[in-house]
């Protein structure tokens, strides 16, 4: 069984990337179960056409105590056999997040979700590792690869770099290892090259690019995976390669996070960033223009 | 016989539940019930180990305590470390009464209080570090500790430090067991998951360390398990096993070492005293290791005598031939106990409220006294101990789980005993209403309790609270005249 773990920025697609490429293995065959880490709750609804799957943590809640659920009562069956799990948690601003993720997973280990025969779980995290909660599924025994969605964006590089210097923490105590970037695209110029460019820095690979596609949008409406909603289109063979690529994937690394200099200076050669004029730095818009 | 009748106790549950709001009511009459010495299945009549009702007062402790204070806490050449803020640990220091033989500080470190002292700057940035730094400094302060466990207070589980990843470190690095114990005090209804967590460690970290598969062992070898030697409870238990000729490999955890732990997979037979709080890991050696188990009682002669008969017909008729006469060899003993206590207790009435064990396992002493058990609670059994606490007690008596501070009340003003059994919550306010109570999670600072010899001393600590001359005085001269 491989334990596979999704980061990236927020908002960047890590949720309906992961579950397109779940149904790209599901349709190779593969048995698997998605482990939704994010209180938002929308890691698993393409998969089972609902709006959102009661969580482990708001089950617990009405039910008294985590103690007092089984696994059938968190655990859902979607497209292609895929077991669906959300951990859940509290509404923005209250409450402990990293906590609901923590007991959730153990939850499951305790109940011998992992047990099953299956090829693979995906674990699809919450934007940024705020906490050791959110790191939870990166531990020891449980995840040891990461693939992190990015951009050519700026700021979506920026959190892959920043996500990368925790892979190295958890790396020298641990197996986790940094399995690929998978670019999902904003269509900004030359990113295919950018993430390559990126990917070689950290030591990885460029694991699938995901070109901008409205079928993606027209499958979440319907709450379901470009897969399963429209099977012949370009935009599926996209993510059976992406798929593919993960599921013949042996690049496992310790990434080497770049300085904030050399992230710059990428960005830099990328044209993304401009060469930053230290004479105007501080000086208001009056000051400027006297200047 | 039992002097209680089956319609007044239900009445009387009617009338304590009267006062609550409907949803409590709902919830605290599945909790309460009359005794049917025939019924076998707690579940047709009872709900336990759930979560208390709000706003009442609830003696239960937390998981933090089920761990660090009774399943590990008397292991006494680990150190046990309580990882958090420094008032968890402060305030269970030696709070239980598990005696052990050692020098405090030097090779056994049961009464000392270790603590990494969580502050602001650690739940913010992660007590990992900390946690690390800590075990080195034990080891070079306590060179002859044996290992340390990890004892997770709340806000560690919070912010998700990962305490395995440290601990497995730090055990490579020091080279002894450093063991993680999430027993982060939020988690379940009462200590009792805290048992059942550090069973969970046990299983997984100490068990198997030397033995995969059963090794040879002696004929006669045994363990006690879940016996943690309050007043010295473990060791006038184990004289009589020794004395039938048993040989004792491990005590768990009362005056127990790693150790004995790691080698009790080479035992026949193990002795299962407090199954709320082993049940667990006793099941384990026996799928694991096909190490049967058994629970016995030894509080009080019938029930010592019946135990000891019951271990014996495990193993051969020498065995069974010692077990007669360490029978025998006592006999005259509480024969004089009983002869000299029993006129003074006798039909005396009791209520019992204690943890997860003592309320049905001390029934049999009170009864060698001539006294009458009518009304025992727990605080955080579950369903398998009311299963076994029904043909312990007289028809109509009292049971109440997790019961409240109002229904005890209660219940004392209603049935008046003579005697509570019950803890050092309920001690003061019992005794300001007049009734005599002895504490019977830490035997009110005496002990032993069990085996023939803590009988004895039982049977004078309840005579000396019962009889005591200060009730004949709680009265003033000038009010007793109007009376």
């Amino acid at each position: 069984m491989r334990q596979a773990a999704i980061y990236g920025k927020g908002g960047i697609g890590k949720s309906t990337t992961t579950q397109n490429l779940v149904a790209g293995l599901a349709e190779m065959g593969k048995k698997i179960m998605i482990v939704g880490c994010d209180p938002k709750a929308d890691s698993t609804r393409l998969i089972l056409h609902a709006k959102s799957q009661s969580t482990v943590m708001h089950l617990a809640a009405e039910a008294g105590s985590v103690e007092d659920l089984e696994l059938e009562d968190v655990m859902q069956v979607g497209y292609g056999d895929v077991r669906c799990v959300e951990s859940g948690g509290p509404e923005p601003g209250v409450g402990c997040a990293g906590r609901g993720v923590i007991t959730a997973i153990n939850f499951l280990e305790e109940e011998g979700a992992y047990e099953e025969e299956l090829d693979y779980v995906f674990y699809d995290v919450l934007g940024d590792v705020v906490c050791g909660g959110f790191a939870m599924p990166i531990r020891e025994n449980k995840a040891q690869e990461i693939y992190i969605v990015v951009s050519g964006e700026m700021m979506a590089m920026y959190a892959a770099n920043n996500i990368s210097k925790g892979i190295v923490k958890y790396a020298s105590s641990g197996s986790v290892r940094l399995a690929g970037l998978i670019c999902n695209s904003r269509n900004t110029d030359r990113e295919d090259e950018l993430i390559i460019a990126l990917a070689e820095r950290l030591g990885t690979q460029m694991v699938g690019f995901i070109p901008r596609d409205n079928v993606v949008q027209h499958a979440e409406i319907r709450r379901m995976t470009v897969i399963e909603y429209n099977p012949s289109c370009k935009q599926a063979d996209v993510y059976r390669k992406l798929a593919r690529n993960i599921d013949e994937n042996k690049m496992m690394v310790v990434p080497t996070p770049l300085e904030m200099d050399d992230l710059e200076d990428l960005l830099m050669e990328f044209g993304i960033l401009e060469d930053v004029d230290e004479s105007i730095v501080g000086k208001k818009a009056d000051e400027s223009a006297s200047a | 016989m039992s002097s209680m009748n089956r319609a007044e106790s239900e009445a009387l549950i009617e009338e304590v539940l009267e006062v609550y709001p409907e949803q409590a009511r709902a919830d605290r009459a599945k909790h309460l019930t009359v005794n049917d010495p025939s019924l076998e299945d707690a579940s047709k009549c009872m709900t336990s180990n759930r979560k208390s009702q709000p706003g009442v007062m609830t003696q239960r402790g937390c998981a933090y305590a089920g761990s660090r204070g009774v399943v590990w806490g008397p292991v006494k050449d680990m150190i046990h470390l309580s990882h958090g803020p420094v008032g968890c640990g402060q305030y269970s220091r030696a709070g239980r009464r598990n005696y052990y033989a050692g020098v405090s500080g030097a090779d056994s470190f049961c009464t000392m209080n270790f603590t990494s002292d969580f502050q602001e700057k650690d739940v913010v940035f992660g007590g990992d570090k900390k946690l690390q730094k800590i075990v080195d400094e034990i080891e070079m302060l306590f060179p002859l500790n044996k290992g340390t466990t990890v004892q997770s207070e709340c806000p560690i589980g919070l912010i998700g430090d990962d305490i395995g990843a440290v601990a497995r470190d730090a055990s490579a690095r020091v080279g002894k067991a450093v063991l993680a114990v999430s027993c982060e005090g939020f988690r379940g209804v009462s200590q009792s998951l805290g048992h059942h967590i550090a069973n969970d460690v046990i299983r997984d970290h100490v068990l198997t360390k030397r033995y995969d598969e059963k090794p040879e062992a002696g004929p006669y070898d045994v363990a006690i398990i879940g016996d943690y030697n309050i007043g010295g409870d473990l060791w006038s238990s184990r004289i009589l096993l020794e004395e039938m000729g048993l040989n004792v490999v491990a005590q768990w955890s009362g005056d127990g070492t790693l150790a004995e732990m790691e080698e009790t997979p080479r035992v026949q037979l193990n002795l299962l005293h407090c199954y709320r709080s082993m049940n667990y890991i006793s099941e384990f050696m026996e799928e694991k290791f096909g190490i049967p188990y058994m629970e016995y009682n030894f509080f009080g002669p019938t029930k010592i005598d019946e135990s000891l008969r019951a271990i014996a017909a495990r193993f051969d008729a020498t065995i069974q031939e010692k077990a007669e006469q360490v029978i025998a060899k006592y006999r005259p003993i509480m024969d004089q106990v009983i002869a000299k206590y029993r006129p003074r207790l006798e039909g005396k009435r009791v209520m019992l409220y204690v943890g997860g064990l003592r309320p049905r396992h001390v029934i049999g002493a009170y009864e060698d006294l001539g006294m009458e058990v009518i009304g025992a609670g727990y605080e955080f059994a579950h369903n398998d101990d009311y299963d076994r606490t029904f043909k312990e007690l007289g028809d109509g008596a009292l049971i109440y789980d997790d019961a409240t501070a109002y229904e005890l009340e209660t219940f004392a003003k209603r049935l008046k005993p003579d005697l509570i059994g019950g803890g050092v919550k309920e001690k003061y306010v019992f005794q300001k209403m007049g009734i005599p109570l002895r504490q019977m999670h830490s035997w009110d600072y005496s002990g032993p309790y069990h085996g023939y010899d803590g009988f004895a001393i039982f049977a004078r600590d309840m005579d000396m609270a019962l009889n005591n001359p200060c009730w004949g005085a709680l009265t003033p001269p000038w009010k007793r005249a109007q009376a």
